[in-house]
């Protein structure tokens, strides 16, 4: 992002500050009674239920990436995992929404599934578009999700919680944002046929749900039909990554929450010419990145917490 | 020769002509991405030799259609910070990542009109015209 230099005479430290107040990177969700909530890195947990269901969302590593605005994206992918480790209420598992690497490149890959092995919990993954640049995914799901069919998408039960993991960066070829294809979409309606309305569900992807900012595919052409099954549940959370900063929005029964980077911040939505890496001064970096915390609680909304890695 | 290439130039120029008119749609998108007019890209060039070069800037294709002979090699540059790539929708040709500074050459051999956008940002938009 050239627009947002440092020294740009709109990026003063108010700019930043308000900037940061938008960024987000790893979150911590903690789901009570089905409404998940958020934590930033830097700052103190909020208290959790003591017999909720605690687990952690990461996104957007972008392991590979080297430039300016973050040179050493292993280290803050690294500070992300130290700070999953050191949760005061250790998570039952880990999602990874996408962007795991920059270019798909297969020692990008190799670099990223060593640190976390660094990770004790099991982690699910779901694609960024820059995990399935020029193979279709092909290396990503061979790494990271080796027993999925064709497709990638999944879903399982934990904790009372219906888990679902839907690719929406498969079809930028004939779509001008993210999407899903009719082929998930049937799978997702059939998926979600035997479970009571009451049972909370998580669903995790890596672009929005919502369309944040379309004329730079912060977007997901068919999420309206995907939000046809799932508004009959009492408890929807949508949990994404892609644009590198804590955006939440709630409609109806359905909360939607994008998460920090671990790799480096965006700009907001239409802010600047196009999307891409913002620089910020590096020792407010970890600010702007972190992890989210997602507390499921029984009969309470579920509480997300964002924690930046600062 | 010096009609030659005239002829050539003039019967590439209504093939830009016709590939604009079918483009509608497109011209729509990239009416879309709200940047100051000064910086909208050409919209069309004629190359006249066997290599041709679009530029990536700014996330755009420059220039966003452009016609070549049949033959031609055309090399994208990325001049960006962020990676992008090229992918035709019906895989006549498709890139790996093409980080910034790095580029990707390829060689159209038959006429046709091939749409292509970045795989990364669907936003991205292009046309090749062979004739």
């Amino acid at each position: 992002m050239d627009t947002q230099k440092p020294d740009h005479p709109g990026m003063n430290r108010r700019g930043l500050l308000k900037c940061m107040a938008w960024a987000g990177t790893g979150l911590v969700w903690t789901v009570s009674g089905g409404v998940p909530r958020g934590i930033a890195l830097g700052e103190a947990f909020a208290a959790s239920a003591a017999d909720g269901f605690t687990f952690v969302q990461i996104s957007d590593s972008h392991i590979g990436f080297n430039k300016e605005a973050n040179p050493d994206t292993n280290a803050t992918l690294q500070a992300a995992i130290d700070r999953i480790g050191k949760l005061p209420k250790p998570p039952a598992m880990v999602l990874h929404t996408g962007d795991v690497t920059h270019l798909s490149k297969p020692e990008e890959f190799d670099t990223a599934a060593q640190l976390l092995k660094g990770v004790k919990q099991d982690i699910h993954y779901v694609p960024g578009e820059h995990d399935v640049i020029g193979d279709d995914g092909k290396q990503f799901f061979e790494r990271f999700a080796p027993k999925l069919k064709t497709g990638g998408w999944y879903s399982f039960d934990q904790g009372g919680v219906h888990f679902v993991g839907m690719v929406n960066v498969l079809t930028f070829e004939t779509a001008k944002a993210g999407g899903f294809g009719a082929e998930q979409l049937e799978w997702l309606e059939k998926d979600l046929k035997g479970l009571t309305a009451s049972t909370p569900v998580v669903v995790f992807t890596h672009v929005p749900m919502w369309p944040i900012y379309p004329q730079w595919g912060w977007a997901t052409e068919d999420a309206p039909q995907a939000l046809s099954y799932l508004k009959r549940f009492g408890s929807v959370t949508v949990l994404n990554g892609h644009i590198h900063q804590v955006v939440q929005k709630v409609e109806g029964n359905v909360t939607y929450q994008t998460a920090f980077s671990t790799a480096f911040p965006q700009p907001k939505a239409g802010e600047g010419p196009a999307p891409g890496p913002m620089k910020v001064p590096p020792d407010q970096l970890r600010s702007v990145l972190g992890i989210r915390e997602i507390d499921i609680v029984p009969l309470k909304t579920a509480a997300v917490t964002d924690v930046t890695l600062a | 020769m010096r009609s030659f290439v005239a002829r050539r130039a003039l019967a590439a120029a209504a093939g830009v002509l016709l590939a604009l008119g079918a483009a509608g749609a497109f011209a729509e998108q990239q009416a879309t991405q709200q940047q100051p007019a000064a910086q909208q890209p050409a919209p069309q060039q004629v190359a006249a030799t066997n290599e041709a070069e679009i530029s990536i800037q700014s996330f755009q294709f420059v220039p966003a259609i452009l016609t070549v002979k049949a033959g031609t090699a055309v090399t994208w540059i990325n001049r960006d910070e962020e990676p992008h790539n090229v992918v035709s929708p019906d895989r006549v040709f498709r890139s790996k990542a093409i980080d910034g500074g790095e580029k990707f050459t390829t060689v159209f051999d038959k006429p046709g009109t091939y749409n292509y956008i970045c795989a990364v940002h669907p936003h991205m938009r292009g046309k090749i015209v062979v004739e």
